[in-house]
């Protein structure tokens, strides 16, 4: 651990956290072009070529905005809630893979530098506890509004986040039971070459979706309600309580919520791309292409397979009507917990016969 | 010298925490000081390579723990004043020995320099984050001369056990009315607890 290795860090670091930010404002454009495509409308088309700047335009005008303060706030944590809706959202992208590690003599030494934030080899608990802290902003910010739409929202979300973090968790057992890591890295990895199925080698990728595929199911709609998205959005619910936990809230502060809400939307893409889809693994032709290339194109390819998650979460939001309260309680308690239970169940029975043989043979 | 700042930072920020708790007016800032302290303790942890235990802590702790107490703090609502005339009133004269007793103890490991009363004597155990060792570590039942299959087991019971005796306390304490002089034995509203 030398100087370079931190500077190399540090680096990462600004480089996640500037690209996150340029993720956000393309982001919000495609949705908006995209929910304007699918409702016969045009779009943002004024701000840059077919109104890509739009975004830019809506952050510049949010940070001078009036920062409107009501008199009943808990000031101190109305002013914590959208820095603890941000810090969170940015830290769990951190140890998401998006690129193949790359080999660069730096310093006369030789590093493998990943192309992540962090390797950490719990990674994916650290995913569900940042997840889990991330609850904090919506609850913190609908109570110290001192008022009842946004207390409502908060309830809301609380009640939200705990129903469907547990069938968020046990949809991932799988995928560890499968791979035997924690480690974002090493999942990614145990997904390159072809599927085998039964000793025959099928001309599929190794993707754990393929093998897992009611785990996915049932991760991507609990990532869904996790991320407050329609038609899970009861926590904004504009028809019901006004906005919910963010009714209160203008300028920057608002701003903050609205960036950290996308950030994790493309994080929560990112961990569906790394879990089940082989994450940045794809066919890279090296030898054939220049080196640069060969090393750009995994990232190339995560970022593909992450934006068809990013049009499903945008397709989800034009198409489907918001449930009903007893539904989502009725979807999360009674529907996926029970199962990704028995989904569990299978699997380990499945593993361990396949390490120790039938119990009768 | 990273630890020692890192422990300097993260044991203000725990002690701030804890004091958080106990002073605040508001439950909710109370939550929220326990939750820093939980992250200073995670952040402890890291320092000592127990990942596992730093994620889990986080999980379990700032995710569902004190999410469960902010709900119950929302539904029952915190504007209602607080009755705050004490129920047990020998707790105060208690917690002073306590403390008196703690300070005594501190100051004499301190004194006389007899560490090996709380680290144990010999190698450090090397905590490393697989979640086999863990388990191991914790709860699998060997021989009794295999004293590193069990190691931990008895303060994990022992923690358990402490844990079924908070629970009982606060269930106690939720229950617990004083008798007053004019009612008679035969009370009409037995309350809920019974």
């Amino acid at each position: 651990m030398d100087w370079i290795d931190v500077g190399l860090v540090a680096l990462r670091v600004v480089v996640i956290f500037g690209l996150l930010q340029v993720v956000t404002i393309l982001l919000i454009w495609f949705e908006r072009k995209v929910v304007a495509d699918m409702q016969n409308r045009i779009g943002p088309d004024r701000a840059g070529p077919w109104g890509i700047l739009q975004t830019v335009a809506d952050g510049l005008k949010l940070f001078f905005k009036e920062q409107v303060t009501p008199r009943k706030v808990e000031f101190g944590l109305y002013l914590a809630a959208p820095m603890l809706a941000a810090v969170p959202a940015f830290l769990m992208f951190m140890v998401v893979p998006f690129g193949r590690p790359v080999r660069i003599n730096l310093g006369g030494e030789d590093r493998l530098i990943p192309i992540q934030g962090a390797d950490l080899n719990v990674g994916l608990l650290y995913v569900l506890a940042m997840s889990s802290v991330a609850v904090y902003a919506v609850v913190l910010a609908g109570w110290s509004s001192g008022s009842k739409y946004p207390l409502l929202g908060g309830v809301r979300a609380t009640a939200q986040a705990i129903s469907y973090e547990a069938a968020m968790g046990l949809s991932l057992v799988p995928v560890v039971l499968f791979t035997g890591s924690l480690r974002l890295s090493e999942i990614v990895a145990s997904q390159s070459g072809s599927l085998t199925f039964f000793g025959q080698v099928l001309s599929l990728p190794a993707w754990n979706v393929f093998v897992l595929a009611p785990s996915f199911l049932i991760f991507f709609i609990a990532a869904v309600a996790e991320t407050n998205r329609a038609p899970f959005d009861l926590v904004e619910a504009e028809q019901e309580i006004v906005g919910g936990f963010h009714t209160e809230y203008s300028g920057l502060r608002f701003a903050l919520f609205f960036l950290a809400e996308y950030i994790n939307i493309f994080t929560m893409s990112g961990l569906a791309v790394t879990l089940f889809l082989g994450g940045w693994s794809g066919p890279t032709w090296d030898g054939t292409l220049p080196l640069v290339v060969s090393a750009v194109l995994p990232t190339v390819w995560f970022l593909l397979k992450v934006t068809v998650f990013l049009f499903m979460y945008v397709w989800l939001r034009a198409t489907l009507p918001r449930l009903r309260y007893d539904q989502l309680m009725t979807l999360g308690w009674k529907r996926l917990i029970p199962a990704s239970l028995v989904w569990l169940f299978f699997i380990g029975g499945a593993m361990a016969v396949r390490q120790f043989g039938l119990p009768w043979g | 010298m990273v630890e020692l700042v890192i422990f300097a930072l993260m044991g203000a920020v725990a002690l701030a925490g804890a004091i958080g708790v106990v002073r605040a007016r508001n439950p909710v800032y109370g939550a929220m000081g326990l939750m820093a302290t939980l992250f200073a303790l995670a952040v402890f942890y890291v320092v000592h390579l127990a990942h596992f235990v730093a994620v889990v802590q986080v999980i379990v702790y700032a995710g569902a723990v004190i999410t469960l107490f902010l709900f119950v703090i929302m539904f029952v609502g915190v504007d209602r004043a607080e009755d705050l005339t004490e129920k047990l009133p020998v707790q105060r004269p208690v917690a002073l020995i306590v403390l008196v007793g703690v300070v005594v103890l501190a100051g004499a490991l301190v004194v006389t320099g007899r560490f090996d009363w709380v680290i144990a004597s010999g190698e450090p155990p090397v905590v490393r984050g697989t979640i086999e060792e863990i388990g191991e570590n914790l709860i699998s039942v060997g021989p009794p001369s295999d004293r590193q299959a069990s190691r931990w087991l008895l303060p994990f019971e022992a923690t358990s056990l402490l844990l079924i005796v908070a629970a009982v306390g606060a269930i106690a304490l939720a229950f617990y009315r004083p008798r007053r002089k004019d009612e008679s034995p035969a009370d009409p509203d037995p309350g809920p607890g019974s």
